[in-house]
């Protein structure tokens, strides 16, 4: 019975029958699932579920299931960032978002798989195995937050949580055809979610409509005063949701549509830029000159970042232990067995990145170079109200075709990482297919304008149907 | 005299002050009054490093190192940021230390010690917050133990760096130094200085202008002053021998009194500093005038002020107004009784007989010492008498006044028998003569005028002593 | 140019195990990573500060106010290794 749904339809089912059956129905489909999106289903979703029943619940998200990333801390649910070093690590408290939800009445379905600590745009780094893309099982489905869109495109959960550290949202968004946010820097709290590069990510949802995207938000953003990072800011999201796009001035930044994008996602592009033409909107070609630069840059602070925040896993508190005749050599072994090759290349790089000799070289110089790249999307959307790209520079690659050169599977990331190196937000909603696979329309705002990209893409939603085509191999 | 420092040491030092009396620990909410619970109940995600969790800056301890930096005269920067410094250590449960490194929230500053020589101006480096590390237990020695205990209650708390220049020219330079940082630290109520690793030294040491050694791992003043001067020995004997001397880090063991280094893989560092970015920038230096308003009023300046104020000798002063219980005291008792004496018997003999028997000046009572010291100018009792009580009090407890009553310790008794003794003698001359002619009974009859005179109050033995004495002049 | 030793001494730093064998492939890997960023060299960014934090804010503080620590069972609960209610772990050199 699950399947490929948005809230108020399931809040429909719930009301004919029971939180308790619907929650029922998804696991039922999760068990039968070829995609190995999830890495757990959690045992209590349905005690949740039968509680929302009996003792009822206004919230917002009353009954409605959702799927949570690995890397999302969850109280007594397993969370592992899908790497060997965190097998058995069990939280023993809830991140801000899994609060939110919970006071908000989600029922969380279980955790969804992702790249090893979310570095990759695949999700076949995963301890647990690769996810395969509904649309295509022998193709990836993005990532890092491949299995939280798997999922929702495969009607295994209507909605998710995911990661956006480089376009780990967006990506897999766009990769399965559903509608994945990248919220401004600061929006949601990063309470309990496990760091990767920390002044790049948010937390972000994915669903199969942007109406659900503004409803998950209007939960799970909003100040959290352990966050340092968290800025104080009412918004209602839901508010965006208005059909109208008139006057609305669109900037297409000549370069993200340069060497290496595929024809077809680019045409897809351009023919949604040209919807919103119709719509009343109006574009202009705007340059972003340091775009170029943006993929080093990125790679190198996130890096240089993710070298640090992974040093607590050293085998003491929590997860792996290897053996050793000393503390030193005990980590060193523990880290040696417990990360996986694409995760040590990033500690390794990043080491290199911030050790002495090489910290001006490589950290700083990244630093500045953000700087500028930030200078663009200031200077761009000073005159425009929002940016259109494709969300990807191709669509879906196939399983082990890039997992052997990390560059090229670096260079995949080169339209959604400037994105976070300004901080801005920006949303992929499905604009085509080339192939049979979805491509991604990637909406960026100026920050804490999201507002207006969801309407922009709640507008274009309406008004398109591409939203509504349902992967044939696991519907 | 002028301090000649013929082995042209050179001793800085670093010291770490746990800021316990702050209610929270630095970056989250668990307690600081761990010091006497069981290991790890006084953690939570954030101190304990767990994966996911995130600090925030508590306020209180950016206000507590603003009025330490201002206390030693430091300037207070303009923006800071906390750093990251990355290094694997069981201790560290997020692998890296959380500090501050290009920007330390206090900037060059001073303080003025007793030198060898007179007072000498101690520069101060800087003063830079940072977390401090859970706490290690090793099973056996270091390199041989069968395993590390770690207990994290410890981890996060925060703690103060402060860094002084290499001015210091001997151990007891150093010693001074640490005295008179512990002493305007407790002025500033930022810190118990008695709880166990309140403040805990690293020092670096030279000698002839050559490189210098860190000496690590030193937990008391007293152990600081032992260290360096087995340092400062070794590192004399090193080059008499032709050796040279190369920067290092060395261990001081306690037990045997000896540094020992550390040269080892395991302690190669390179830190890779970068700004923790968890944590927002502060720019706090707009808060100097209201935090400098809250200082009290410091050691030396007190000082200035006893002397002035009370017209005490200057040794008296600096004796007053080391430790700032002392100081209140004094003032309390200076209010009572004629602030010189009160200044010579605080100062002099009660701090000594503290000393004596390791008390603080808790153990006395205001009160008591200004019935004492009025007893000894009203001369009602001896000096020594008053001494007499103060160790009694100390001992066994009690009241002054039940003291001397129990001991008999009033003057005046005994200036009445004296009195009497005069008189009987002036009064009876014929008694007298009888005595020198060696008639004992004559003696009876003055002991008897005696006790007529003093109405029973002497003791006939005594009266009898007093007159054998007097008449035997 | 990273080299074999330079691979052995950042994953000591790391404290990453690598043994001889691996540092070749590694040193191969990152060497074609590291070339990718020189193309960072181009750009000029005399007098552009760094870029540390996006949002625009400081003083984010907390009150120094007690919140309850967790229980004992809950802060050892995910190992195995433990002793007397502390962590244990190998001695430390
Ligand atoms: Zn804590």
């Amino acid at each position: 019975m699950a399947a490929w749904t948005d809230i108020s339809n399931i809040k429909q089912k719930i009301a004919d029958s029971s939180a308790e059956e619907v929650t029922a129905a998804y696991i039922e489909t999760i068990g039968k699932s070829k995609i190995n999106g999830f890495t757990t289903v959690w045992d209590e979703a349905i005690n949740t579920a039968r509680e929302i029943d009996s003792n009822g619940h206004d919230g917002p998200l009353a009954g409605i299931p959702i799927a949570i990333k690995e890397n999302i801390s969850t109280k007594g649910l397993s969370t592992t960032c899908s790497s060997k070093i965190l097998q058995g690590y069990v939280p023993p408290y809830d991140a801000h978002v899994i609060e939110r939800l919970k006071e908000a009445g989600a029922v969380i379905l279980g955790k969804t798989n992702m790249d090893e600590f979310a570095m990759g745009t695949s999700t076949e780094s995963s301890c647990y195995g690769p996810t395969f893309n509904p649309w295509d099982m022998s193709r990836v489905p993005g990532g890092s937050s491949g299995g939280s869109a798997a999922v929702v495109a495969a009607g295994e959960a209507p909605i998710s949580l995911g990661s956006d550290t480089g376009g780990s949202v967006r990506c897999p968004a766009a990769y399965c055809g559903v509608v994945g946010l990248k919220p401004t820097y600061g929006c949601i709290s990063r309470y309990g979610l496990i760091s990767y590069a920390n002044s790049l990510e948010q937390i972000g949802p994915l669903a199969t409509t942007v109406s659900d995207i503004a409803t998950i938000m209007d939960v799970v953003a909003g100040y959290d005063s352990r966050d340092s990072t968290s800025i104080n800011r009412e918004n209602n999201y839901s508010d965006a949701l208005k059909d109208d796009v008139k006057g609305m001035k669109i900037g297409v930044p000549e370069e993200y549509f340069g060497e290496g994008i595929d024809k077809d996602v680019e045409k897809s592009v351009w023919d949604a830029i040209s919807k919103f033409e119709d719509m009343g909107a109006t574009y202009e070609k705007v340059s972003m000159p340091h775009t170029k630069y943006a993929l080093a840059s990125y790679y190198i602070i996130a890096m240089s970042e993710a070298s640090s925040n992974l040093a607590r896993f050293d085998g003491t508190r929590y997860g792996l232990r290897a053996e050793g005749e000393n503390w030193h050599v005990m980590a060193s072994k523990t880290r040696a067995e417990g990360f996986g090759t694409e995760v040590k290349r990033r500690i390794l790089l990043g080491t290199y990145a911030l050790s002495a000799g090489y910290h001006d070289k490589y950290y700083l110089k990244a630093l500045k170079v953000r700087t500028l790249v930030k200078q663009d999307f200031d200077k761009a959307l000073a005159n425009v109200d929002v940016l259109m790209a494709p969300t990807m520079p191709a669509s879906a690659f196939k399983i082990g075709e890039k997992i052997e050169d990390p560059l090229s599977l670096y260079l995949a990331d080169v339209n959604t990482v400037p994105i976070n190196l300004a901080g801005v937000p920006s949303i992929s909603v499905p604009c085509g297919f080339v192939d049979d696979m979805p491509v991604g329309l990637q909406i960026i705002g100026k920050q804490f304008d999201e507002n207006t990209i969801i309407k922009a893409a709640y507008c274009f939603e309406q008004n398109t149907n591409h939203h509504t085509r349902r992967p044939r191999e696991v519907a | 005299m002028v301090y000649e420092n013929p082995d042209g040491v050179r001793i800085g030092l670093e010291v770490h002050v746990q800021l316990n009396k702050l209610n929270t620990k630095l970056f989250c909410g668990c307690s600081t009054k761990y010091h006497d619970s069981e290991p790890n109940t006084h953690v939570c995600p954030v101190c304990l490093g767990l994966p996911g969790s995130l600090p925030v800056i508590n306020e209180k301890a950016v206000e507590y190192a603003m009025k330490i930096g201002l206390a030693l005269n430091c300037s207070i920067v303009e923006q800071t940021q906390f750093h990251r410094k990355n290094y694997y250590y069981p201790d560290l449960p997020k692998g890296f230390q959380t500090t501050q490194y290009d920007f330390p929230i206090a900037g060059e500053g001073k303080i003025v010690i007793e030198g060898e020589d007179g007072e000498r101006v101690i520069g101060i480096t800087r003063a830079h917050m940072e977390e401090d590390p859970g706490r290690l237990q090793h099973m056996g020695s270091i390199d041989k133990s069968k395993g590390t205990l770690i207990n994290y209650n410890r981890s996060g708390m925060t703690l103060i760096e402060i860094v002084s220049e290499p001015d210091m020219r001997s151990p007891k330079e150093a010693r001074r130094y640490l005295d008179k940082l512990r002493s305007i630290l407790d002025y500033l109520d930022v810190f118990d200085g008695d709880l166990e690793g309140a403040m805990r030294v690293d020092a670096n040491v030279s000698v002839f202008m050559g490189e210098r050694v860190e000496v690590k791992n030193i937990s008391s003043f007293k152990g600081a002053e032992r260290a360096l001067l087995y340092e400062i020995m070794r590192q004399k004997n090193h080059i008499r021998r032709g050796g040279e001397i190369t920067l290092e880090t060395r261990h001081f063991d306690e037990a045997r009194g000896v540094t020992l280094s550390m040269r080892t893989k395991e302690t190669e560092n390179d830190y890779r500093y970068f700004p923790e970015p968890d944590l927002v920038p502060l720019r706090v230096a707009d808060r100097v005038p209201e935090i400098l308003k809250t200082l009290p009023e410091l050691p030396d300046a007190k000082r200035a002020r006893f002397v002035k104020e009370y017209d005490i000798i200057d040794m008296h002063a600096r004796a007053l107004t080391t430790e700032i219980k002392v100081a209140n005291f004094y003032e309390d008792v200076a209010a009572k009784v004629d602030p010189k004496a009160a200044a010579v018997w605080v100062a002099d003999i009660l701090k000594g007989e503290l000393n004596y028997r390791d008390l603080n000046i808790d153990a006395f009572n205001v009160g008591d010492i200004a019935e004492i010291i009025t007893l000894v100018t009203e001369e009602k009792i001896t000096e020594s008498s008053g001494v007499e009580i103060i160790r009694t009090i100390l001992d066994n407890g009690g009241k002054p006044q039940d003291i001397v009553k129990e001991k008999g310790l009033l003057k005046v008794e005994d200036d009445i028998v004296a009195k009497a003794v005069e008189e009987a003698i002036a009064e009876n001359p014929e008694a007298v003569a009888d005595f020198h002619a060696g008639k004992e009974k004559s003696m009876n009859f003055l002991v008897g005028k005696v006790m007529q005179k003093t109405k029973g109050r002497a003791d006939a033995r005594e009266a009898r002593e007093k007159l054998i004495a007097k008449l035997s002049e | 140019m990273i080299t074999k030793e330079e691979v052995e001494h950042v994953g000591w730093l790391a404290r990453i195990e690598i043994d001889e064998k691996e540092s070749d492939a590694y040193a191969q890997k990152l060497n074609s990573v590291l070339d990718y960023f020189e193309q960072l060299d181009e750009v000029d960014t005399e007098n552009v500060p760094p870029t540390y934090h996006v949002a625009d804010i400081m003083n984010v503080f907390r009150e120094d106010v007690v919140k309850p620590s967790m229980p004992q069972e809950d802060v050892l609960s995910n190992t195995e290794n433990k002793q007397e209610g502390n962590f244990k772990a190998p001695r430390i050199m």
